[in-house]
């Protein structure tokens, strides 16, 4: 195993071009001590840390954006009181992440680049219409982090780009919720995850745990944005199964998931939107 | 007054408390085990890869066992290292000892075990085919009955009766500490030490399969990051597996577990399954329990025999029954063996019970409480067993505190126009009414004849001599309280031997909530012994005992100044192993719990919001130490009652990692309110008796009937996960 320590970022993409692709960049490590010392990585692996990269580290504030660096933490976005006000979903989803120690050293572009379908900071990031800013040694390339994914732990980022930024439009929002449904209150990985906006770009839904990827749920979207009547959870279920695909696994069953989702959403947006049914109807 | 301190306390919350995997040892090599990747078959070879240089290390295998390739135990079924055949998957089979940790990692990656498999036994609820008999002609590992008066008879003359069958699951002990153990050899003498309950098990069973004298084998017990009986029986697999390493290697072996390999082999509580059918009279009173439980005992014997003896003495619950039958039976299947944890086939049997008191309830139209109240047994009356309950302790009164505390009937009420009008949130109030009989069972203490030794020092203190260890739950400190109030010294003048099979006696094990009641008394009687020993008499005040001894060791330094005693049962303790008739224990303690739950229909999950906990258990030696006691085995029984579910693949764990294993966060558990009745036991020390595995009996069954109570479904399987409710709901119609 090799351990590369950059300086800058043109250093750090250099090293990714010249690894020929093999390199990993890591920032918090979160991800890669999950499994150490049980599954450790290769004589050959390379990694890169980013941890020297200062200039990464602070997120900003535009007229226009929110702009996070690659080494922005859930804790940093935490204890900002402006974060709280204007993106009060990502301090939702940032709470829920692991545990304190962890919310202190992961980072929102590692959650991206980890690919995981049940990480919990990338549906409130696409749900605020997030977009990935990737750099390599050729130059910077943006993409919308809902074209991001291509399949389970695939995307569109190169084997020589890093994510080096994540922009994120400052908008006025009706309304924003993030609910997870872990296997505990704290230190639990998400069965069921929907991060839930509402504002004059329309409704967003994306979910988590729900496919291979975290993924928009485009039908429901729709559907909510032509007010069409949704009365139980029952209705909210064939619009879910247009866009994600749950599925049994040692944490919970596919109908588990398919279902809570169904209910959670429709708890959630009775008493928001008009179009929904009684909240007597619940159980 | 304050309890007393902890005396290990502050180097465990500083950290500096030195666990055996902190012991810095030269030359120590690292040991680690390559285990079946199959649940039953033959080993038809074992390749070694290339990736590694097998010159540097030193493996072993069944050929280098001294002694019989046998873990003594209750039987000696289990190979110490399987030979031709394995029983379950992650059964050791071989050993590797390197210098380097990371390069026996890799050489057991090189380890191929071959094995021809054979058709396993996975399911302990169903009968075995023919192909699948691995012991015995039916695969029991032990039958049990319980008979008292004429059960068919009584459930034909009743006016309601009651059948279900329960279901528990497995549970994993999640000690702190991770399973670890370091051996060598010196001037012929085998060492091993390590984390541990049971010094004189492990010893044994070194004496056993390594064929050699007591005098050539010593075992030490470093400072242990919790038990739960996980460091029972096992220990002493591991302590067999790291001597014969050093004695192969000729070097100190340490083997630690990782958590993943410590979660995947060692053992596991008994899954059960337990049917009842109750017969109630007109008013409510039991007229006869029907009951039948199945243990799953996994791949070997270890102590399942004991653990459903347990299990069915419990199964009838606190409650007086004039027609009584319990069958047991623990079934051998190719999973990892089951053993000891906490409760030791209790919360099991009193799940059950416990569940169908409420379903009794209902049938016969009375509240959760009034059924109880009819039922608990009083003074005069017999249990399951036919033993007479003649303590005075008054049961309905920690029933009436444990209603009272929680506010049972005011929050039930309040309950029910919460759940009218809120769209997913249903709340619910449970209770539990149960018994702990602490010791061992039947003649089990007579049998084990535990010793205690005390012994003065020059300087006039008190050395405590015992194979009863410190495993998180106090021992050391309940022992100089002990020591100290029988002696009229000061807490500081008791000295705690550390538990070295070379200088304490055999106390017995570190299990079944004995230490302070059982051993302590011991203790009393061993300090007893040292003031005879002295010429002084029973009265003699602490000064004059410190004098004493100061002066007969000054006069006599080359003598040992021992206090002494052994076990004998109390007068008057009659049992019968043959019928399973009489006294099952010296004495129980007596508790009702009280659960309130909060359920998220949403996504069915269960949230514990209260919980009371009211027992009675003779007298309370450290308040501190008690009430953690309860409220830690509290915590453990809400992750057994919710989440802590086990997914199994060919008998193996395939959640092995605590990211998939979920035992409750501190978020998960709710204020505990623990409250001590004190009825003192003329037999345990100072008044005490058992405590330590009173709590895991009944927060399950309290939370289970909070659901019912929240919801009106019965669950009868637990953990209750939330897509087992899902389930159970969508069943119901009620989803």
């Amino acid at each position: 195993m090799k351990l590369l320590t950059p300086g800058t970022v043109p250093e750090a993409t250099a090293m990714l071009r010249d690894s020929g692709g093999r390199a990993k960049p890591i920032a918090g490590a979160t991800d890669v001590f999950v499994h150490w010392p049980v599954r450790v990585p290769a004589d050959d692996e390379i990694f890169i840390d980013l941890s020297g990269l200062a200039e990464l580290r602070p997120h900003r504030w535009t007229d226009d954006e929110l702009i996070l660096g690659a080494l922005t933490t859930y804790w940093d976005v935490i204890t900002d009181p402006r974060a709280a006000e204007e993106f009060a979903i990502l301090v939702q989803a940032a709470r829920t992440v692991g545990s304190i120690q962890i919310q202190t050293r992961g980072t929102w572009a590692g959650n991206i680049a980890n690919a995981s379908p049940a990480a919990d900071g990338v549906p409130a990031l696409m749900a605020r219409d997030a977009v990935v800013e990737l750099t390599s040694a050729e130059g910077v390339e943006q993409v919308p982090l809902d074209a991001f994914y291509l399949g389970y732990k695939r995307f569109v980022m190169k084997p020589d780009q890093l994510i080096t930024a994540i922009r994120l439009p400052r908008r006025p929002h009706h309304f924003e919720s993030f609910i997870k449904v872990g296997t505990r209150r704290a230190q639990a990985i998400t069965k069921v995850g929907v991060a839930i906006a509402h504002s004059d770009a329309g409704w967003r839904i994306v979910a988590n745990s729900m496919a291979p990827t975290v993924r928009r749920c485009r039908a429901l979207e729709e559907a909510l944005d032509d007010q069409a009547p949704l009365r139980s959870p029952n209705d909210f279920t064939p619009l879910l199964t247009r866009d994600l695909a749950p599925i049994d696994d040692i944490r919970s069953t596919a109908a588990y998931r398919l279902g809570v989702l169904a209910r959670v959403l429709y708890h959630e947006l009775a008493p928001v939107c008009g179009s929904v049914g009684p909240s007597g109807a619940a159980s | 007054m304050a309890s007393p301190r902890r005396s290990e306390g502050i180097s465990k919350l500083t950290g500096r408390e030195r666990y055996v995997d902190d012991l810095a040892i030269d030359g120590c090599w690292w040991g680690m085990t390559a285990r079946s990747p199959a649940p039953r078959g033959r080993i038809r070879e074992i390749r070694f890869g290339k990736g590694v240089d097998w010159s540097e290390f030193v493996v072993v295998d069944h050929r280098d066992i001294p002694g019989p390739n046998e873990v003594r135990l209750i039987e000696l079924d289990q190979p110490v290292l399987a030979a031709d055949r394995v029983r379950h998957v992650h059964e050791a089979v071989v050993l590797v000892a390197h210098p380097s940790r990371e390069m026996c990692r890799r050489a057991i990656r090189e380890i191929e075990i071959v094995v021809d498999r054979e058709p396993p036994a996975l399911d302990f609820r169903v009968t075995p085919s023919p192909d699948q008999i691995q012991y015995a002609d039916d695969n029991v590992l032990k039958h049990l009955r319980i008979e008292k008066g004429d059960v068919e008879r009584a459930l034909a003359g009743a006016a309601h009766v009651v059948e279900e069958v329960y279901e528990t699951g497995a549970q994993e002990h999640v000690y702190l500490e991770t399973q670890g153990m370091l051996a060598w050899e010196d001037d012929g003498v085998v060492t091993v030490s390590g984390s541990m309950q049971c010094p004189y098990y492990v010893l044994n069973a070194l004496i056993h399969a390594l064929g050699r004298d007591e005098k050539q084998v010593r075992v030490v017990q470093t400072p242990t990051g919790g038990g739960f009986g996980g460091k029972e029986d096992y220990p002493s697999n591991i302590a067999l597996h790291a001597a014969l390493l050093a004695l192969k290697a000729k070097h100190p072996v340490k083997i630690i577990y990782d958590r993943g390999e410590d979660l995947a082999a060692t053992t596991k509580r008994h899954p059960s399954l337990v049917r009842h059918r109750t017969g109630v009279d007109s008013e409510g009173r039991l007229v006869a329990q029907d009951i039948e439980m199945i243990l799953d005992g996994g791949a070997y014997v270890t102590l399942s025999p004991v653990v459903l003896s347990r299990g069915i003495i419990h199964a009838a619950g606190p409650y007086a029954c004039d027609n009584v039958r319990i069958v047991g039976r623990a079934v051998m299947t190719n999973s990892v063996p089951f053993g000891a944890f906490r409760g030791f086939g209790a919360p099991q049997s009193l799940f059950a019970c416990e569940r169908q008191m409420d379903r009794v309830a209902r049938a016969a139209s009375l509240s959760p409480a009034e059924i109880r109240r009819r039922n608990l047994i009083r003074d005069g009356q017999t249990t399951s067993t036919s033993q007479r309950i003649d303590d005075g302790t008054d049961r309905l009164a920690v029933l009436d505190a444990a209603l009272r505390r929680s506010d049972y009937d005011a929050k039930r009420e309040a309950h029910r126009s919460f759940n009218a009008s809120h769209p997913y949130l249903r709340r619910g109030m449970g209770l539990a009414s149960f018994y702990h009989g602490a010791g061992f069972t039947g003649g089990g203490e007579v049998y084990l004849a535990s010793t205690q030794h005390v012994a003065g020092l020059p300087d006039g203190r008190v050395e405590v001599r015992s194979a009863s260890t410190e495993i998180g739950q106090g021992t050391r400190t309940i022992f100089a309280t002990i020591a100290a109030s029988r002696l009229g010294l000061d807490e500081s003048d008791i000295v705690i031997a550390e538990p070295d099979t070379s200088r304490v006696p055999n106390s017995g094990p570190t299990v079944a909530s004995r230490t302070a009641m059982v051993v302590g008394h011991l203790l009393e009687l061993a300090c007893d012994d040292l003031r005879r020993t002295l010429g002084l008499p029973k009265d003699a005040p602490g000064d004059a005992v410190r004098a004493a001894i100061i002066a007969r060791l000054a006069s006599h330094p080359s003598e040992e100044l021992v206090g002494k005693a052994r076990y004998k049962a109390p007068p008057g303790i009659q049992w019968d192993e043959q019928t399973y008739k009489g006294d099952a224990y010296g004495t129980f303690a007596w508790a009702t719990y009280v659960a309130e739950v909060e359920v998220d229909l949403r996504m069915f999950e269960t949230r514990v919001i209260a919980f009371d906990a009211v027992q009675e258990i003779g007298k309370v030696l450290n308040e501190t130490l008690a009430r953690g006691q309860i409220q830690g085995g509290v915590v453990q029984a809400i992750g057994w009652a919710l989440t802590e579910d086990f997914v199994w693949k060919d008998g193996a764990m395939a959640n092995a990692q605590l990211t998939n294993y979920i035992i409750p966060s501190a978020c998960d558990v709710p204020p505990i309110g623990v409250e001590f009745l004190e009825n003192p036991y003329p037999h345990g020390a100072m008044g005490a008796k058992g405590i330590g595995e009173l709590p895991m009996d009944g927060p399950a069954p309290a939370i289970c009937n909070a659901v019912a109570d929240a919801l009106g479904v019965e669950p009868t399987t637990i953990p209750l996960t939330p897509e087992r409710l899902m389930d159970l709901m969508t069943e119901a119609g009620v989803a």
